[in-house]
């Protein structure tokens, strides 16, 4: 069978000591930051990026990737724990995981968190290795018109997903294109934007940017709030789990796991809005939905598995298609294209090692997060009463000295200075800066296609209409639009997102 | 007329005056035609675009509803980007440890439980942390004491 034989060829390269110890660092580092409050998957990644560049690609994939899924697992501890979301992706968490933290059984919920993470990984990478494939092939035969269409839906479904106004979003879409094109155009060779500095000929660093919108920017915030953390549930039962809950916690587990594997996919998806929606189901099918928010065991499980297995299905855009989904999905692809791979539907056949090592990195990553973070849980906890004065220095220390070593210069680190200060004003504005990100990325690929696109058809923009691929992805652009702006609906999704708060 | 959601008109117009600028830069761009796109094509498209939806929310924060006022206070955004610009100027000449020492104990001013002693301890620390992970096993091309120092 040929899955059979690729998995073999992705073990074979994921196997190798370096690979297993950068697994090992970026799941474990993850977790870290996933159970720290204050720092989120985003920064982190950009934040070790520039450590990366002398590793092999695939290694230095493996960690990044390894960081993502460590930090939506290690979120759930601090979230049962303390009754604070470590992590985006566990807000939803905090509901029953502290109720059953203060109920005595903060034991149960971490085991059923990480059992649930578990299968939910596994699952969600076999989804990966079925569909992928396919769907590259599949995208071998678009065209530049095919291209945009999707960088339109893309980006429309990245809209739609992000939370609060709309109108918002895509404002927050567009400023992030247009920061994606400053710098030399490359058909015509005129630097854009650049205001005769010679750093924004070749563009805006994008860890420098990450940086600053979400490091420098968070920490203004969370510093001008001066919120305290809450005390740390009390001592930790035994970490197992009976089977008359692991009765109740499997059905959610697998409905948490359909969730996110789907949800991931999309754009704007992965494992935050997994989360909120595997809970709305989880609410959804319970005979007594009273029970949930004092502490229903469903209602860790759930959200749980999903969140996991969204962050891992939300490589598959990125890897066949090279459209990032989300934040994180975008710093994987600038981190592809530092290592020259040139992320699209060709990886998969040029580079098998790379795509299949990373697929089984991820079964790898899965199973040493569990096997290693239950015995590690004491150590997290006492990480936990870290206070904030002395945790944050460190992050605005190390994102610094990070933003310079992109490029070993000091302008990169004036530039995540800028993009600090924006951030924390989109922030007080209420615009989520995660899309900004993603049009940034986009922004080039998009503009290239388009040209590319109407070259060929000689100026007619009916092109992107009359290709039957193309339309399909403008037409289910257009519906999401409207779903999303149909009033019904628009109300339901703001209950749903109303419940982080 | 009192203005009901400040929010909603500030980012309008922020997002609007991003457009503008981009409009504006662009113009002395080449825009081409559809089949030839010049390099101002896409900027100045961006640019409208941003015009309009920016000018759209503006309006809407005109509308009488409810809304929330934004609550400025930038003095931690301020003390953190400080500490963060002082480290890139002083990086080269003071070197990485005093830097660090420099950056840590500006960045913790605004804490809100500042202590010296505590602040001063966690800067060394980190200073011979960032020289042995940043300078020693990254290579990172910083000085690691000050330039006016022994050599």
């Amino acid at each position: 069978m040929d899955l059979l034989a690729n998995l073999a060829l992705g073990f074979g390269a994921a196997l190798t000591p370096l690979n297993l110890l950068y697994a090992l660092l970026g799941t474990l580092v993850g977790t870290l930051i996933g159970v720290l409050p204050g720092i989120g998957p985003v920064a982190t990644v950009a934040m070790l990026l520039p450590v990366t560049y002398g590793l092999p690609p695939l290694t230095a994939l493996i960690m990044l990737a390894g960081i993502y899924y460590g930090a939506s697992y290690g979120g759930s501890t601090t979230a049962i724990l303390v009754n604070l979301p470590g992590e985006m992706s566990s807000v939803i968490t905090v509901i029953d995981g502290h109720q059953m933290a203060r109920q005595g059984r903060a034991g149960v919920a971490l085991c059923v968190a990480a059992l649930g993470s578990l299968f939910a990984g596994c699952v969600a990478t076999m989804v990966i290795a079925a569909f992928a494939p396919p769907l590259a092939e599949f995208a071998l035969r678009f065209d530049a018109a095919e291209y945009f269409s999707l960088m339109v839906l893309g980006l429309v479904s990245a809209i739609a997903l992000a939370h609060g106004s709309l109108l918002r979003a895509v404002l927050v879409t567009l400023l992030g294109l247009l920061l994606g094109i400053v710098g030399t155009d490359p058909n015509t060779g005129i630097a854009r934007f650049s205001f005769e500095i010679p750093e924004l000929m070749d563009g805006i660093g994008f860890v420098a940017i990450t940086m600053g919108l979400f490091a420098f920017a968070e920490i203004a915030i969370n510093l001008e709030s001066a919120a305290r953390r809450g005390a740390i549930a009390e001592r930790i039962s035994r970490l197992w789990i009976g089977w008359p809950e692991f009765r109740q916690a499997f059905p959610a587990v697998l409905r948490g796991t359909a969730v996110g594997s789907i949800l991931g996919i999309f754009p704007g998806g992965g494992a935050t809005l997994s989360a909120f929606a595997s809970y709305t189901v989880e609410k959804k099918v319970a005979k007594d939905p009273s029970r949930f928010g004092k502490g229903a065991i469903e209602g860790v499980a759930g959200p749980e598995s999903a969140n996991n297995a969204g962050a891992q299905t939300s490589f598959i855009p990125m890897l066949t298609l090279g459209i990032p989904s989300n934040a994180v999905m975008a710093l994987m692809i600038g981190a592809m294209i530092i290592h020259d791979i040139q992320p699209g539907p060709d990886v998969i056949r040029k580079q098998p090692e790379l795509f299949w090592g990373l697929i089984a990195s991820m079964w790898i990553g899965n199973v040493m997060l569990v096997v290693l973070n239950l015995p590690l849980i004491g150590i997290w906890v006492r990480l936990l009463r870290v206070p904030y004065r002395l945790l944050y220095p460190v992050i605005v220390l190390v994102c610094t000295i990070g933003a310079f070593s992109a490029n070993n210069n000091m302008f990169d680190v004036w530039v995540a200075m800028a993009f600090g200060a924006l951030g924390y004003v989109l922030l007080k504005l209420d615009c989520e800066p995660a899309p900004l990100l993603l049009g940034y990325i986009l922004g080039p690929m998009l503009e290239d296609n388009l040209r590319r696109a109407l070259v060929l058809s000689r100026g007619d923009f009916t092109v992107f209409f009359t290709r039957p691929v193309s339309l399909a992805m403008l037409l289910a652009a257009a519906a999401l639009l409207a779903l999303v702006l149909a009033p019904a609906i628009r109300r339901r999704r703001d209950t749903v997102f109303a419940e982080r708060e | 007329m009192q203005i009901r959601n400040p929010k909603d008109l500030v980012a309008g117009l922020l997002f609007a005056a991003f457009g503008v600028l981009a409009v504006v830069v662009s113009s002395s761009y080449a825009m081409g035609s559809a089949s030839r796109m010049g390099p101002g094509y896409l900027p100045r498209a961006l640019g409208v675009l941003l015009i309009a939806f920016g000018a759209a929310l503006a309006l809407r924060g005109l509308r009488p509803g409810a809304g929330a006022r934004v609550r400025w206070n930038v003095v931690p955004l301020l003390v953190v980007l400080a500490a963060v610009g002082l480290f890139s100027v002083a990086a080269k000449w003071l070197g990485v440890v005093a830097s660090t020492l420099l950056l840590v104990v500006v960045a913790s001013a605004v804490s809100g439980e500042f202590r010296w002693r505590e602040s001063l301890i966690s800067g060394l620390v980190l200073g011979a942390a960032a020289v042995a992970v940043f300078v020693y096993a990254l290579g990172i091309p910083l000085p690691v004491w000050p330039a006016f120092v022994g050599r």
